[in-house]
């Protein structure tokens, strides 16, 4: 079975409609890259997995579990797309880091708010007396900043750990956005063109990043105009255009021998880039 | 020089009900202006609506007439409390014409959050509550600090529309000297008193401002 399965999406907005039917599976440790022009859907379909678009049907399923189905999204409490969104971690276009927050803090702020809720829980069900509570407590932040100095290592960052967003050039703040993802153990993290704000000179250190996340265990989606970094990362490839996805592969198959007309065009268009 | 102690006495008097009446508008006015401001950006339409008729309505009006409004109307209808409370009557209205001001204000800066901070925050598992008061809230401070500071300013001016129902502020105090004893440099002594509080104002502004400079959005 596979670990991730996408069926049936669609989205409409308005009378637009920009999925019109996305069906595709994705194994554990499997890079998936997905390319095509401006509004063929791909930032779309990125923003289903995340939960940031509810999409009008289909279902999405990871290791077995369902956790979106158009049929009963509806009834959902917040709580719920909350625990459920976690699975998925996305990276923006435009970074989006807390320009209030040093990088650490960016690092750790969304899971020391889920670790206190989590811990206040447990206190409030009476599941630890309130010495444990307190000790659990003030045992959070020390932990955390553990984890996202792992993490800052990772992409290269310690040096930066106490540098505010403004105070780093446009790669090291997206790489920080990656370990900030990175922070929350997502089962699939997902990139919406990771180095289109990106001068040229910069896009090869968060590429280098990406590529060097690669393994066994970590999953990942790339939506990405790279057509040199789609071929060597990426086991997958989507090539999407109109809202349907055109073609379906290994990077050898989609770009050495494309079918499809449409994507044999984008290829050709794209040669100068790769 | 008796006299000049004496007069500086019966505006610092006066002026002690500037001070007040200025500083619970600024308590009241704040929070319900944030309020006001949830309200017109509400995406529950007729809610949206409702609050912005009555925003456009009381920044139509001048702040004068709604403090005759708020003293006066009421006793038509037979609420008479307001009517021997002067002081209350001017606080209420300043504090509904404040934060009618005040939202939008906050509006401007809340919309001018770029939509990517609360979509990090919500694919980060944080609630809309945690990230509107740990991301949101934040930037809508530092980006407001100048716009508040203008109407902050012109509302320690404004004071003085309060005595038209007979409020004891500062000008009203020296406008009785030239009344009784004809004497009227009272009257302009009283632009001193402004200009220090201001002035002090103007100081904290800054400090704020630079304190918040540490970041960039």
């Amino acid at each position: 079975m596979a670990f991730l399965k996408v069926s049936n999406i669609t989205k409409s907005f308005g009378a637009t409609e920009v999925l019109k039917g996305i069906d595709f599976t994705l194994e554990k440790g499997e890079v998936l890259a997905i390319i095509g022009s401006s509004g063929s859907g791909k930032t779309t379909l990125l923003r289903c997995l995340n939960y940031l678009e509810t999409p009008d049907t289909g279902s999405i399923t990871v290791d077995g579990n369902t956790y979106f189905d158009a049929e009963e999204n509806k009834t959902l409490s917040e709580s719920e797309i909350r625990k459920r969104r976690l699975h998925f971690g996305l990276v923006f276009q435009s970074f989006n880091l807390f320009p209030q927050y040093t990088v650490l803090q960016n690092l750790t702020l969304a899971a020391k708010l889920l670790r206190q809720d989590e811990l206040k829980k447990q206190y409030k069900s009476k599941a630890i007396s309130k010495e444990e509570y307190k000790a659990k407590k003030s045992a959070i932040p020390n932990e955390l900043n553990g984890i996202a100095y792992a993490l800052l290592e990772k992409v290269g960052l310690t040096e930066k750990a106490d540098f505010y967003p403004c105070q780093l050039s446009g790669g090291q703040q997206q790489r920080a956005a990656i370990a900030r993802a990175l922070a929350l153990t997502p089962d699939i993290l997902c990139f919406d063109e990771p180095t289109s704000a990106l001068d040229p000179e910069l896009t090869g250190e968060v590429l280098n990043v990406i590529r060097g996340l690669k393994s066994s265990d970590s999953t990942m989606i790339v939506v990405t105009h790279e057509m040199e970094f789609a071929a060597n990362v990426a086991d997958k490839i989507i090539f999407m255009a109109n809202g349907v996805i055109e073609e379906f592969g290994t990077p050898d198959e989609v770009f050495d021998s494309p079918k499809s007309p449409l994507l044999q065009s984008f290829l050709g268009k794209n040669s100068f880039a790769g | 020089m008796e006299l000049f102690l004496e007069v500086t006495l019966k505006l610092l008097q006066g002026f002690g009900t500037t001070c007040a009446l200025f500083i619970l508008t600024l308590i009241f006015a704040l929070p319900l202006g944030l309020l006001i401001s949830f309200g017109t950006m509400s995406k529950f339409k007729p809610l949206r609506t409702v609050m912005k008729v009555i925003v456009w309505i009381v920044r139509g009006i001048p702040l004068m007439l709604q403090v005759f409004i708020v003293y006066y109307v009421p006793g038509f209808i037979g609420i008479t409390v307001l009517i021997k409370h002067r002081f209350l009557s001017a606080t209420i209205a300043f504090v509904l014409n404040y934060a009618c001001y005040f939202s939008e204000i906050f509006r401007a800066g809340i919309e001018a959050v770029p939509r990517g901070q609360t979509e990090a925050g919500l694919v980060l598992g944080m609630t809309k509550g945690q990230i509107f008061t740990r991301v949101t809230l934040q930037q809508v401070f530092k980006r407001i600090i100048p716009p508040m500071g203008n109407e902050i300013i012109t509302l320690v001016k404004d004071t003085a529309l309060a005595r038209v129902i007979s409020v004891m502020d500062i000008i009203m105090e020296a406008e009785r000297f030239a009344a009784s004893s004809g004497i009227i440099w009272p009257l302009f002594y009283t632009a001193v008193f402004y200009l220090i509080f201001v002035g002090a104002l103007t100081l904290l502004f800054g400090y704020l401002e630079k304190k918040q400079s540490y970041y960039k959005i």
